[in-house]
């Protein structure tokens, strides 16, 4: 009986590091930056050249619009973003206590829209919330990614990992057989990245504009042929804490540019 | 539209100064259609000026294969202090200004 019981539990032990394998080290981290070619780097360092301040700059002409029936614009309650926004992406996706689950940046606006500005909400991807998220996000550049680490949204990021790790589509591919175990690697010329989500809402020169995490996961299901979850779905709130408590501690670059 | 303009904010006399400048700008096609088939109509920039002190010194006619954002940049000599503009014109009625100062010593 314990001789078995031994035999399972080095059993266990010998294939419980196999499981976690996949999983890249916090030193060997890297963000999709360096992934890129000279130009498009000097693109996204030079603030002139980088198309997604035009964002930001739109972004910081709607902090101070007044907007809704309350009449009230972000920076009535907010003050100068500078300091108010500053680190505050970095701590996105959000445990929202009265919702009882992690909200995004985008979803945050959305809220404070509706419950400070009464204002109608802001559609997914329409120009004012890339440019409103980008332009708080643009506050917290430089700064490390602290998003996960509230007790409560432990449960979401289990979530989000499970979803990470967990094969889908017509293709059978999880995120995890890419962006953990093959990258540095090709997929039809495109260097395959690590999916460390630190520059979000980045400009990507193929979709040229700018464009959400969310964006992003949908297009990667759809290149795995599988049904890719709405806009503001909880799946795809739980994969996105996943991925900026995966690359906590990496600096925040908004907004990003990406081939 | 928003535009970033790189210019230098000092030169010295005869120095050769590149000028970087990003508008925004959907630059739709015109070629392509929407999920019902209808043709989306063409919406581009199709030109922009550079003037040095009232002097064009730079001038381009833009096409549909150009990029949304256009980013352009050239040279030119640092004569005297003043200021560039910037103008981009487009279709239906697009236009936009922006302007920025040197002081050359």
């Amino acid at each position: 009986m314990n001789f078995w019981r031994a035999i399972m539990l080095a059993a266990l032990a010998a294939t419980a590091p196999a499981l976690l394998a996949g999983e890249i080290p916090p030193d060997a981290r890297r963000s999709g930056y360096s992934f890129m070619g000279p130009d498009t780097r000097a693109m996204q360092d030079d603030d002139t050249s980088n198309p997604g301040m035009l964002f930001v700059l739109d972004g910081e002409a709607l902090w101070t619009k007044k907007a809704g029936s309350a009449d009230k614009a972000c920076a009535d309650c907010h003050g100068d973003a500078r300091n108010s926004m500053k680190g505050v992406a970095a701590r996105y996706p959000a445990f929202d206590k009265t919702l009882a689950r992690p909200v995004t940046l985008d979803q945050r606006i959305n809220l404070c829209r509706a419950n400070h500005q009464q204002a109608a909400p802001l559609p997914y991807e329409s120009r004012d919330i890339l440019a409103l998220s980008a332009f708080v996000a643009h506050q917290s550049r430089g700064v490390a990614i602290t998003a996960g680490d509230d007790p409560q949204a432990k449960p979401f990021v289990e979530q989000g990992r499970n979803l990470f790790m967990q094969r889908e589509g017509q293709l059978n591919l999880a995120c995890t057989n890419c962006h953990d175990d093959n990258f540095e690697k090709r997929l039809a010329g495109s260097p395959i990245t690590q999916a460390q989500p630190t520059g979000y809402p980045l400009y990507r020169l193929e979709w040229q504009t700018l464009g959400s995490l969310e964006r992003r996961l949908r297009s990667c299901m759809t290149g795995v042929r599988a049904q890719a979850y709405d806009y503001g779905t909880p799946e795809l709130v739980a994969l996105e804490l996943y991925l900026k408590a995966r690359a906590r501690g990496m600096p925040m670059e908004t907004p990003a540019v990406r081939p | 539209m928003a535009a970033l303009i790189n210019v230098p904010a000092k030169a010295k006399r005869g120095d050769i100064i590149e000028i970087r400048t990003l508008t925004s700008h959907i630059m739709e096609t015109g070629f392509r259609r929407t999920m019902d088939g209808a043709l989306v109509p063409r919406d581009i920039i199709t030109s922009f000026t550079c003037r040095y002190n009232g002097a064009e010194i730079f001038r381009a006619d833009l096409f549909p294969a150009i990029a949304a954002n256009p980013y352009l940049s050239f040279f030119t000599v640092a004569k005297e202090s003043g200021k560039f503009e910037f103008e981009w014109i487009g279709d239906n009625g697009y236009s936009s200004t922006a302007s920025a100062s040197i002081t050359v010593e």
